[in-house]
């Protein structure tokens, strides 16, 4: 895709509604992921995991997650190497007078956000299209793969557990900014509603980097 | 043997315009992109003019010194533009405004002009809603307007206090869709260094590539100067500090008439000088004084502060001396007030060079927010500025040079005595008189800009359709290159010790303290020959540094003040000539015994016009006799 | 009170250019900013040197022209106010004083603190006007604008173009410019006609000119000297998709 293709503004669109997309997929994954904690056995987790990898329909959709993603993720980089190259000589001197902080570093958290993505996949999906993953014996659940004893199994080890956590707190920062100025980006500003949806990304980023980091910390301190 | 033919249209006032406009010649649109037109300046009426005679077909080449056509100096002005609308049932009309304006410019305007500007002024206030310009509305979504500069109707349509600023962007945006069609060409961060006559006629200019330093000729059948007033004369004005009276001088200097070069108005209302390292004065918008209370104390030399001062102790002087008019006498009325009481001794501040500007009893009775709403911008502005806060204590005024009535004399098509050049707005000195009002500038700026010069451009060019491209490869292009270029080789090689702002200081501090505010015969003759001998030391003592083909700035400053001593003479000879006092201009010899200006219509009811000889060398004086066929010359009186 | 002024020097658009530091004394805190500056070219011309070339006009804070980032801010740290405003008071004795030019692709620098900034004219005159012929204008009174729509129109039109918002944002982006233009047309019915087109040729000619992409992070809000609203780089993405889709 050549940069000059799209309009800086189609550019943003493009960019925040990929991203918007890719916030629903992060509450369902949260969801999901919240039921290991509150069922002892892993049962509904394996349910879910089964559901949503056997369901044609998520199966199907499966690619078009992964399509939101490349394509949030290209156009990002595009965007950064654009504005990059629209100041090539830097200041000696900076101060802050940004109003939104964490806007500053959205290509260096989506960079990590990145990285970990490759190792989740190789850790989870990787394995599960592979077959290694270990099957439920006995039960009503016999036959479907065990993906909580292995998600289980990696929150025990403390190194990982930090990794996860640091990444989801830059997932936050990432969220931060990413929520309100999709709004932004698409044109929905208004002061009547503005203040209210500022407010709503503070919390979205709060609750699926809290809910995420829930999961590894309760795993590894009390199972 | 005067040459002076105003040019003024038979019939009755009201019917000149139309009457003009009916028999003007007019330009076959095939041959008017045959022909090209100069015009320097990128203003309101410049970038006004610029662009409509780029709209009827003309080839335009537009100039400015600053680096975009937005930012040329109407951009500041604050309070509003006049016109006629009577859209507040209050009694206002064309012949009203026109009056007004004859009256307020002390009877030292030609009549038919004044009229003209006022006719034109509706078309131009729904020329600029038309274009976007975001006038303040009431709540039923209609344009809003106020009184202003102590009329007594509402004409003034304004945005904010920033009504130049938008009215400048619309034109400016006006402008820009011309250059985007390629019916005007813009040459930014050049200056007019000369103008080019071939056979009598304006043929065309030199201008300077201030980026490049480039000497660079540019043709054209007919020149526009809409290069603005010479108020930075005196240093510190309200003006740009880059504003000034080159191309009009080098015009004059190649043979245009300047008129009433005395007639320059001081701005009461600005804020007073804080150090001596100051470029400029900031205006504080006139409209202040529908609220403020101007005093200083009654005591001389009061070293209290404001908020001290008892009531009693206070000298409401405007209020005292003008009872029916108060605190808003007109601009020249009230600025000689506030001077007479600070000579006296009554100033105040740290120099004794300001008066109280008191919104303490407005507050009182309005409240705040009423204030707020009103003037906030403007308090703050001053709050930055000053670190006072006005809301607490008195603003402190004095006023400030402002705006130039005169100008290069102009006919009624607004053509100089040189044919092909014309001149508009401040540049030339038509409109106003002796004395300018209140938002008026702006309505005579796009008047003259979009609705005048467009057809009395035209009928000069009907003639000169057969006239060729102008070839930029003549002798008298040479000529006036080499001069340009040997008048920049000599500022540079003086090579002395005090740098040009200095100088532009020095002849600033003679020019305010003998042919200000007011003026005597004994104090302009001492300021000439002050003049003179500045001058000489100037070219003898001036550095500039750095070199002529590259950008620098020294270098145009030099050569803008070796202009401004010239011209200072030429405000002297003027101001010593006239010896009434009339508007702005104020001879001490000329006052009633209660210290009001006193007219001389004996003797003076003329307009001015001076030929240049040539430097060095005494002008000649030519006069244009004024004749009132439609109002009745009286005293002006705010009492 | 005495200054170190650390200024960026360059000879013309095609040296390299560098800091040089400088030791002033002779300052008074009633100065202005930009006669501190006048005060300091003086000093320099005496002494036979280079003044500091650096644009300058109206010293009211309304032509745009000056453009200086002093200790890291457009206009210096004082916000709402252009450079011309900027009062010495705001500055500690002894401190050292850093200025540069706007720093953009599209801004050029020509000489010292001196940048060309034709690229706001080109990006106005790509479609920043409502094409009305001198003459051709109705009553003004034909059409009523909604006063909110008015003084909206007005707060986006008071942009004085001078390019802080460029300078302050980290990909020099001039969203906000070319939105405050865009939405003074946009809010008012002279200029509904031409929105469409407007703003898409306004748009494209910004990305021609190599201005950055907006992240909004809102630097520009915070910067700009007449404290123009992000609100109006909104209502240009509604507008530009408006167009685009329709």
């Amino acid at each position: 895709m050549s940069m000059k293709l799209y309009s800086s503004l189609t550019k943003k669109y493009i960019m925040s509604l990929a991203g918007l997309f890719l916030l629903m997929f992060l509450l369902v994954h949260l969801t999901i992921n919240l039921l290991l904690l509150f069922d002892d056995s892993g049962g509904l987790f394996n349910v879910a995991a089964h559901f949503m990898g056997t369901n044609p329909i998520i199966q199907a959709f499966q690619w078009v997650l992964f399509g939101g993603f490349a394509i949030h993720m290209l156009i990002g980089v595009i965007l950064q190497i654009q504005n990059w190259m629209a100041r090539p000589k830097r200041y000696n001197k900076r101060a802050i007078s940004e109003e939104s902080y964490f806007s500053k570093f959205m290509i260096h958290t989506g960079i990590i956000i990145f990285i970990f993505l490759v190792i989740h996949l190789t850790d989870f999906f990787v394995k599960k299209i592979g077959g290694v993953v270990p099957e439920i014996t006995g039960g009503e659940l016999a036959g479907m793969e065990n993906m909580g004893i292995l998600v289980v199994e990696k929150f025990k080890n403390g190194g990982y557990v930090l990794f996860y956590v640091t990444v989801f707190l830059i997932l936050g920062f990432h969220l931060d900014h990413a929520f309100q100025s999709a709004f932004q980006s698409l044109g929905l500003n208004n002061n009547k509603y503005t203040p209210f949806i500022k407010w709503l990304s503070h919390f979205i980023a709060i609750v699926i980097s809290i809910g995420f980091i829930t999961i590894p910390v309760c795993i590894y301190f009390f199972k | 043997m005067t040459k002076l033919d105003s040019k003024i249209p038979e019939g009755p006032l009201a019917q000149k315009w139309t009457s003009y406009k009916n028999k003007a010649k007019l330009v076959n649109p095939a041959n008017k992109k045959k022909l090209d037109i100069i015009v320097v300046g990128t203003g309101l009426a410049g970038a006004g003019a610029a662009s409509s005679l780029g709209e009827l077909g003309y080839n335009v080449k537009n100039f400015c010194y600053q680096d975009s056509p937005r930012r040329a100096h109407s951009v500041a002005a604050q309070g509003g533009i006049n016109a006629a609308k009577n859209y507040k049932n209050d009694g206002d009309s064309i012949y009203r405004l026109f009056y007004d304006m004859i009256k307020g410019g002390d009877f030292r305007a030609r009549e038919a002009n004044v009229y003209r500007a006022a006719e034109v002024s509706n078309d131009v206030i729904d020329h600029f809603t038309a274009m976007g310009v975001p006038f303040a509305r009431d709540y039923g979504g209609n344009l809003d307007n106020r009184s202003f500069g102590g009329v007594q109707v509402s004409r003034t349509f304004y945005a904010k206090g920033q009504t130049g600023q938008q009215c400048l962007l619309g034109t400016y945006s006006s402008l820009n869709r011309q250059i985007n069609k390629g019916s005007v060409t813009m040459f930014p961060r050049r200056e007019m260094l000369d103008l080019v006559l071939i056979d009598g006629k304006a043929r065309g200019i030199i201008v300077r590539n201030l980026v490049t330093g480039e000497i660079e000729r540019h043709s054209a059948h007919a020149v526009v100067l809409a290069s603005g007033g010479y108020g930075t004369v005196y240093y510190l004005s309200t003006l740009a500090v880059n504003s000034n009276a080159s191309a009009a001088w080098k015009a004059h200097r190649k043979g245009a008439f300047f008129a009433n070069p005395s007639f320059v108005q001081i701005h009461p209302t600005s804020i007073p000088q804080l150090n001596d390292y100051q470029a400029k004065l900031t205006l504080m918008s006139e409209s202040l004084r529908n609220d403020g209370r101007i005093w200083t104390p009654k005591e001389k030399n009061d070293k209290r502060h404001a908020n001290d001062i008892p009531e009693e102790e206070r000298d409401y002087y405007l209020e005292r001396r003008y009872p029916a008019f108060g605190n808003l006498v007109p601009r020249d009325v009230a600025s000689r007030a506030a001077k007479e009481r600070c000579d006296a001794g009554y100033g105040v501040g740290e120099t004794g060079l300001a008066v109280n500007l008191d919104f303490r009893d407005a507050i009182n009775k309005q409240g705040k927010k009423a204030i707020e709403d009103k003037y906030g911008n403007l308090f703050e502005m001053y709050e930055t500025i000053t670190g006072i806060n006005p809301y607490k204590e008195p603003m402190r005024i004095y006023p400030a040079g402002h705006y130039t009535m005169g100008g290069l004399w102009v006919d009624y098509e607004l053509m100089t005595t040189i044919p092909g050049l014309f001149s508009i707005v401040e540049s030339n000195f038509s409109d106003h008189g002796a004395n300018r009002l209140g938002a008026s500038s702006l309505m005579q700026a796009s008047g003259d800009g979009y609705f005048i010069i467009p057809y009395t451009i035209g009928n000069y060019l009907a003639d000169e359709i057969r006239t060729p491209r102008i070839s930029t490869d003549t002798l008298e292009f040479d000529e006036a290159e080499n001069v340009v270029k040997e008048k920049i080789e000599k500022l540079l090689a003086i090579k002395g010790t005090e740098t040009a702002t200095s100088f532009h200081k020095r002849l600033g501090r003679i020019m305010w303290d003998y042919c200000g505010m007011s003026r005597n015969e004994k104090g302009l003759k001492k300021a000439f020959d002050m003049v003179k001998e500045l001058e000489k030391e100037f070219w003898s003592n001036l550095i500039v540094p750095g070199k002529g083909h590259d950008l620098n700035m020294e270098l145009e400053k030099a050569g803008r003040v070796a202009d401004y001593f010239e011209l200072a003479e030429l405000m002297i000879t003027d101001a010593l000539n006239r010896k009434e006092s009339c508007g702005a201009h104020f001879r001490e010899e000329s006052q009633t015994p209660e210290g009001e200006a006193m007219r001389d219509d004996k003797n003076y009811m003329y307009v001015a016009a001076w030929e240049s000889m040539g430097k060095g060398k005494l002008p000649k004086l030519h006069k244009e006799d004024l004749v009132f066929e439609e109002v009745e010359v009286k005293v002006r009186s705010y009492k | 009170m005495k200054v170190k002024l650390k200024i960026w020097r360059q000879e013309n658009a095609k040296a390299k250019g560098s800091f040089q530091t400088y030791n002033f004394d002779e300052v008074s805190p009633e100065m202005s900013f930009l006669e501190m500056l006048d005060a300091f070219n003086t000093k320099l011309i005496t002494e036979g040197k280079e003044p500091v070339a650096f644009d300058h006009d109206c010293r009211e804070g309304i032509c745009g022209s000056c453009a200086m980032y002093i200790n890291g801010h457009p206009h210096g740290p004082v916000s709402g106010i252009t450079t011309c405003h900027l009062s010495m008071r705001m500055f500690k004795d002894g401190e050292t004083i850093t200025v540069e030019p706007w720093r953009a692709k599209a801004f050029p620098v020509i000489k010292d603190l001196i940048i060309d900034r034709t690229a706001f004219d080109k990006i106005q005159l790509a479609g920043g006007f409502i094409s009305s012929n001198v003459g051709s204008a109705p009553e003004a009174h034909s059409m009523p604008v909604i006063k909110k729509n008015a003084d909206d129109a007005f707060d986006a039109a008071i942009c004085i173009g001078c390019g802080a918002c460029v300078a302050a944002c980290k990909n020099a982006s001039a969203m906000l410019f070319v939105s405050a233009k865009v939405s003074q047309f946009a809010l008012l019915p002279q200029g509904k006609v031409e929105a469409k087109e407007r703003v898409q040729k306004m748009v494209a000619k910004m990305d021609d000119l190599g201005f950055g992409n907006c992240t909004n992070t809102y630097a520009c809000e915070a910067e700009c000297p007449k404290e123009i609203s992000v609100t109006n780089i909104a209502r240009m993405n509604r507008e530009f998709l408006c167009a685009k889709v329709s």
